[in-house]
Order: structure tokens, then sequence, then C-alpha cells
């Protein structure tokens, strides 16, 4: 434990802090309340314990993290590099590279090589800093396959200086010989209670007012994505003011869900037989601006418990769903697509 | 001589005549010391583009409205020059990805990064962000959507991003997350007309009957930009207004019109050789073939009787407009659109025989 003490002081002493506080008022809460520390990530218990295991042992493997947004990852791999480095080594140990730097072949090869070069300084005080650098390749689900296999040759060429740590949302994405070069880490989504936990300190500390309803629909509404719930705490609290408590009917409106009356209004229209019914409701639901993959999947959820339905009814509804869904995702226009659910289910239904 | 949709757009969040609840958050948004990123979506002609200039406005007070236009060259990692004009005041820049297809990423990359290393040189500046306002959103490639992640959250310190797009369906789920989602519906045809008289009093043409402005709301589809499009030209054709003056039409949704005539009249080889013809000059003439064939399919719809054919129409509109996205050739998709309607139709037309 003295190790992060220690770091942190020296933390405090830097110059740059005096600055940084003054910033700090203005800085949106998803970084102010980044965590800093392994300490300080909540949920993810599994990936931390062993990761701080492999950091004592001096012996970093390559690392591969991967899980759905707003999870941690990257302040996972910051707060490590941090804890291991310190605030002061941490600019020249640690490479950044993101989908939005030139990631080709050859850049990738050259950036690596002389990051990799750039001999490693001794030790500063009496910390003992290990003697390897850390390369952070963030979204690497975007990288082109190619990419990623002259990326093999590289890790293995400069393996005694560096450590690659690889990020990204889908494991699927990155080719296996690659992946299984690394120590795997999966990032869940947040459970309720961490969310929860870190959504009432943010509270505290911003004083903001809060029911604990909306605290509720606020966890529900991001599905374990703790940027997007708070994200949307600091907007409902922009929006409402200091003084006013902030209740679920904000939360809903920020999250953009769509109303229940809309999807019920939809629902209600697959026992209609009237093309103009129909038409003239969808017309609606797209002028007004819901997105069609939301409006699919509220109904989705609505399906299950529809008791107009019978069983076989349903499977069928649900493979209407299922077409629906790859075309939106193909690009097709959502009104027509939108349509023609709706009037396929109304003639399997009514 | 501008056109009344662009000389009588609102300019500060103030003026916006409809969605007054999302108008006054907002300013109390701009008026607390951060703001997030943006990704407001709607669908066309519901006052996205205006609204969002009203927020630069409210930001940055009337410097934001001093535009310049400057043509600047972008290199590709494979050594191509791209031109692009962009649109820029002293507090913001506002760039439209669709406009360098697949180069997107190169594009956006090297924008956000000049900004986000200049600091706001302005010292009386309200703010201490510049803003890039992304129209079309929906067109970044999923690379440029991917390379947006990390630089949203890198360069939070100075620099904002607002994103302009139709549906949220096509925006990943990071950069969904990244941002603070703000839905403009479009109006409804009360909040339309309303808006229509306020503008022909303006010009002093006045009085607008009430029924024709509500045949021209419907007639836009809730599109406001179409509404006063079309209300200006009405205007041209007969002045004073009339309350039963035609309502006017572009010249291609009347030609679409005849393709849909000739449809209904005869379901025969022949008759689909003469709709191929139609086609082919449709797209000579730049008519984004999805809208060729949502405008026809509308046009069939109507004009059909009868529940169930009109719900078979719409399935296979949206069933060929899918295939025509995700395909090559759209002539291929648009014909088989057809061949398949003539055949529908013409079975329909037999059963209701016997
Ligand atoms: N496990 C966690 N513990 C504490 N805070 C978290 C955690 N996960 C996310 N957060 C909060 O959400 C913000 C974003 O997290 P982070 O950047 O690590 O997400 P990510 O997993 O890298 O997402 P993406 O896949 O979109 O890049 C952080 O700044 C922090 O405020
Ligand atoms: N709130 C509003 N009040 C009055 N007129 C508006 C409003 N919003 C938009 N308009 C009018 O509608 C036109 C289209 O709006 P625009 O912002 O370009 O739509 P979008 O960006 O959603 O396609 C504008 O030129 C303006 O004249
Ligand atoms: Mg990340
Ligand atoms: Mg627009």
């Amino acid at each position: 434990m003295s190790f992060f003490a220690k770091r942190q002081t020296t933390a405090g002493s830097s110059s740059a802090t005096a600055n940084a506080t003054a910033a700090a008022a203005n800085k949106p809460w998803i970084e102010k309340y980044r965590p800093k520390t392994m300490d300080d990530i909540s949920s993810q218990e599994q990936a931390v314990a062993v990761l701080k295991k492999t950091m004592e042992s001096q012996n970093l493997p390559h690392l591969l993290f991967y899980g759905p947004p707003g999870t941690g990852k990257t302040s996972t791999i910051l707060a490590l590099a941090r804890d291991i480095y310190g605030p002061e080594m941490i600019g020249s140990r640690v490479l950044e590279l993101n989908a939005s730097d030139e990631r080709g072949i050859q850049v990738i090869r050259e950036k690596v090589k002389n990051f990799a070069r750039s001999t490693v300084s001794h030790n500063i005080g009496t910390q003992s800093c290990p003697p390897y650098k850390i390369i952070i390749l963030d979204e690497a689900d975007s990288m082109t396959a190619d990419a990623q296999s002259a990326l093999r040759r590289t890790m293995e060429t400069y393996s005694k200086l560096t450590r690659f740590c690889l990020i990204c949302n889908y494991v699927t994405r990155i080719i296996e010989p690659l992946a299984s070069r690394c120590a795997k880490f999966r990032f869940r989504p947040l459970e309720e209670k961490h969310s929860r936990e870190r959504l009432e300190m943010i509270c505290r500390q911003e004083e903001v007012k809060i029911s604990p309803e909306a605290i509720l629909s606020l966890i529900r509404v991001s599905e374990g994505d703790l940027r997007k719930a708070i994200m949307y705490l600091q907007s409902a609290s922009r929006l409402i003011g200091k003084d006013t408590e902030i209740d679920e009917d904000v939360i809903a409106d920020i999250a953009g869900t769509v109303p229940e009356s809309v999807i019920d209004g939809l629902e209600g229209c697959w026992l209609s037989k009237e093309y103009k019914t129909i038409a003239t409701e969808v017309q609606n639901v797209i002028a007004d601006g819901h997105s069609a993959s939301k409006v699919l999947s509220q109904l989705h959820s609505r399906l299950l418990k529809n008791e107009h339905l019978s069983p076989l009814q349903k499977a069928k509804v649900a493979e209407i769903f299922g077409d629906m869904d790859k075309c939106l995702c193909d690009g097709a226009d959502e009104q027509l697509q939108l349509l023609s659910m709706m009037t396929r289910v109304s003639s399997i239904a009514a | 001589m501008a056109l009344w949709v662009d000389k009588h757009r609102p300019t500060n969040l103030d003026k916006l005549d409809y969605h007054t609840d999302l108008s006054a958050h907002l300013k109390k948004l701009c008026a607390s010391g951060d703001f997030p990123h943006m990704l407001v979506f709607g669908p066309p002609g519901a006052g996205k583009k205006t609204r969002v200039v009203a927020i630069l406005r409210e930001l940055f007070g009337p410097g934001a409205e001093k535009i310049k236009i400057d043509q600047r060259i972008f290199e590709t990692p494979s050594k191509r020059k791209l031109e692009l004009n962009i649109v820029s005041s002293n507090y913001h820049l506002e760039v439209n990805p669709s406009d360098v297809g697949n180069y997107d990423r190169v594009v956006i990359q090297d924008l956000l990064k000049e900004v986000a290393q200049t600091q706001q040189v302005d010292a009386s500046a309200q703010k201490r962000f510049k803003v890039v306002v992304i129209h079309e959103a929906d067109l970044l490639t999923r690379d440029a959507q991917a390379g947006l992640r990390r630089t949203m959250e890198k360069y939070m310190g100075n620099l904002r991003i607002i994103m302009c797009c139709n549906t949220t369906s096509k925006i990943i789920g990071p950069i969904q997350s990244r941002c603070l989602l703000v839905r403009v519906g479009a109006p409804t045809y009360s909040e339309m007309v309303k808006v229509m008289h306020k503008v022909v009093k303006k010009e002093h043409c006045g009085p607008l009957p009430e029924s024709l402005a509500f045949r021209l709301a419907e007639e836009s589809g809730r599109n406001l930009r179409r509404a006063l499009l079309m209300l200006e030209t009405a205007k041209v054709q007969s002045h004073p207004f009339k309350e039963d003056q035609e309502i006017p039409r572009m010249d291609w949704e009347d030609f679409i019109r005849t393709v849909r005539v000739q449809i209904l009249k005869a379901q025969t080889p022949e008759s689909l050789q003469a709709v191929r013809g139609q086609m082919y000059e449709l797209i000579n003439h730049c008519i984004e073939p999805a809208a060729i064939l949502k405008t026809l399919a509308k046009e069939l719809i109507d004009r059909v009787e009868g529940n169930e054919i009109k719900m078979r129409f719409a399935q296979e509109a949206a069933f060929y407009e899918h295939r025509l996205r995700t395909g090559q050739k759209a002539i291929f998709h648009l014909e088989a659109f057809v061949a398949k309607i003539m055949s529908v139709y013409k079975r329909h037309l037999m059963s209701m025989d016997m």
C-alpha cells in the first residue's frame, strides 16, 4: 500500500497540479472521476486482482483487455501504468496508439521501433522501476487483419523491452495468433451495486440531488456502461440545476428512451388490419425522431409479455425482428423497415 | 436573394419556434461551465442544423456567426490529395464527412488534432474549448467512428464535438456512450402552420389561408424545410394565396407519377421495358435511387385499394430498398422492384376477377 501512497504525494507536489485543479472545475465528470489507481477501479474484481499480482512479480505479460464500452478498460491500463511508473515517468515509458492515429503496418513498426529503442533511463529515486515500456493499442479491433499479423513480429522482436496492451470491444476481431500471445482479461458490464456506489459517490461530491428511483433508472438505461451513466447524470444535473431533485422522467428524457406510450401505440397496431392506421403510426414515430433500432429493442422486450400472441406467433414475430435488425445494420431506410415489420407482424397477429 | 428557408432561420435559442422545453434545457447547458459532446438527431428538416447554430451562438456570442469558407487540402497515407471546403468561425468549424467518402477518417483526425492543439486564441472567449460540428455523422465510416473514440476523451480539455444525423442506428455504441443524445423531432402540423404564418407575415404577402397551410404541412411529411420551400413556390405561382391552389411539387416527383400510372396500367414485359427507360432517366438526373424507390412506393400504395395489397407493396419496398443499399448497381434493384410489384399486382387483379 505504501507504494500507492508515495506515488500520490509525488503527484501532489508536481507543479502541474495548480493548473490541473483550476481546470478540474470545468472537467466533464467522466474524466474527473476516471479512476486514478488500480484500487479505484470498481467491479472487475477478477481482472484487477490478477493484474495486481502480475505487477508485483515484475514480469508483465502482453495484455488483451476486452469488453463493452464504458467498463473501465482504458482506465485500468492507464491506472496500471501510473501505478507502475508513477506520474513523472509515465510519459517516457508509455506509448499510446489509438484508432485515431495512423496505424498502417509501416507506421506501427516505425513508431514501436523508435519508442522501444529510446533507452530506458535508469531508476529515479528509490522505487525500482520495471525495465520494460508499455505500448497501449487502444481500439485494436479497428486494426486490419494485415496490420495485426504484422504486429506479431514486432511484438516478438521487441519483447525484451516492451509489453503490449491491446484493448478492444470485440475479442473476436483480434486475430487468433495475436490473441494467443496475450493474457486475456474480460471486462464485464458493471454490476448494479458497483454502478450505484460510484454514482452515489459522485452525487455526494458534486452535491447533486437525485431520487433513489432516478438512480435506479440511470443504472437500468446505461446497461452496465458506467461512462454512459455518469454522462447522463451530469447532463441531468446541468439541465435541472442545483436546487431541484432529479427524477426518473428527466433520466428517461436524456437517455433517449422511447416513451412507453409510443411503444404502446405500435404494439396496439399489431391487432389492426388497417394499413392506414399502421402507416400513420409509423410515420409519426419516425418524424418524432425516434431511432428505429431503439424502438425495435423496446418492442422486443415487450414481446415476451404480450398476452395476445401464442408462443408460435411469438416465434414468428421474433424472426421478423431479426430480419429488421439485420436490414437496419445494413443501412436500410428506417421508415420502410419499420412499416414492413409492422405489417408483417399484423398479418400474423390480427 | 436568399430563399425564405435561409432568410427566416431563427438564429438564437430564444427565437426557436417549437420544442421550447428543449431550447430551455440547452440554454442551461450552455450557461454551465462545461459542455458535453453532443449527438443531435432527428428527421430531415426538423431543425437540427438551426438548433446547432443557435447553440453555437449561445456558447460564443455573435462571433460564432462570422463564418468563412476555406478550401483545405488533406493528404491520405497513400499520398492522395483531397480537397475539402470547410466552414469555420473563430470558435468553431464544420465538416461534412460524406464529401470525402472513404477517406473521412484522415480528414476528421487531421482536423480534430489541429483544433485540439490550438488553444482558443481569443482571450475574451467565454469558453475554453472550440467546437467541431460534424454534419451527416451517420455517413461516417466505421473506421472514422472508431477513430473518434479516444480522441473524444483525450482532447476533452479544449475540444467539443457536435454530431448531426438522421438516426442513431448507424452510430457505434462507444460513441453514443460519449455523447449527450439530443433528439429533435419534426414539428407537428400545427407548429409548422404557425411558422408558415410567421414567415408570410415577415414577407408581407399574407394572408395565408389556413387550409392551404395545412395541406402544405401534410404534403411535406413534417419536413419544415420542404414546407417552406413549397410555400415560397406557391407564392410565386399565385399571389395572393388561394385556398384551393395546387401544391407545387418537384419535377421528378411528377415524373414518378407517370411511372406509377404505367405500372398500374399494364403489367407486361413491354411495360416493364418502358419503366426501365424512365428509371434510367431519373437516375441520370441524379435523383438518389433510394428516394426514387421510396417515392414510387408511396405513390403506388396510395393508389391501390385493399389493405392486404398495400401491406404487400410496403413489404416489397422495404425488401428492395435494402437490396439497393447493400448492392452495387441501383438500376438492377429498381427494376427488380418494379417487376415484383407488377407480378404481385397482376395476381391480385386476377384473384379479384375470380
Ligand atoms: N470499472 C470502473 N470503475 C470506475 N469507473 C469506471 C469503470 N468503468 C468505467 N468507469 C468510468 O467510465 C469512464 C470511461 O471508462 P473507460 O474509458 O475506462 O472505458 P472503456 O472500457 O475504455 O470504454 P471504450 O470501450 O468505450 O473505450 C471512466 O472515466 C470512469 O469515469
Ligand atoms: N425552430 C424553428 N423555428 C422556425 N423555423 C425553423 C426552426 N427550425 C428550423 N426552421 C426552418 O426550417 C429549415 C430547415 O431546418 P434545418 O435546421 O436546416 O433542418 P435539419 O438540419 O434538421 O435538416 C430552416 O432553414 C428554418 O428556416
Ligand atoms: Mg477506452
Ligand atoms: Mg441539415
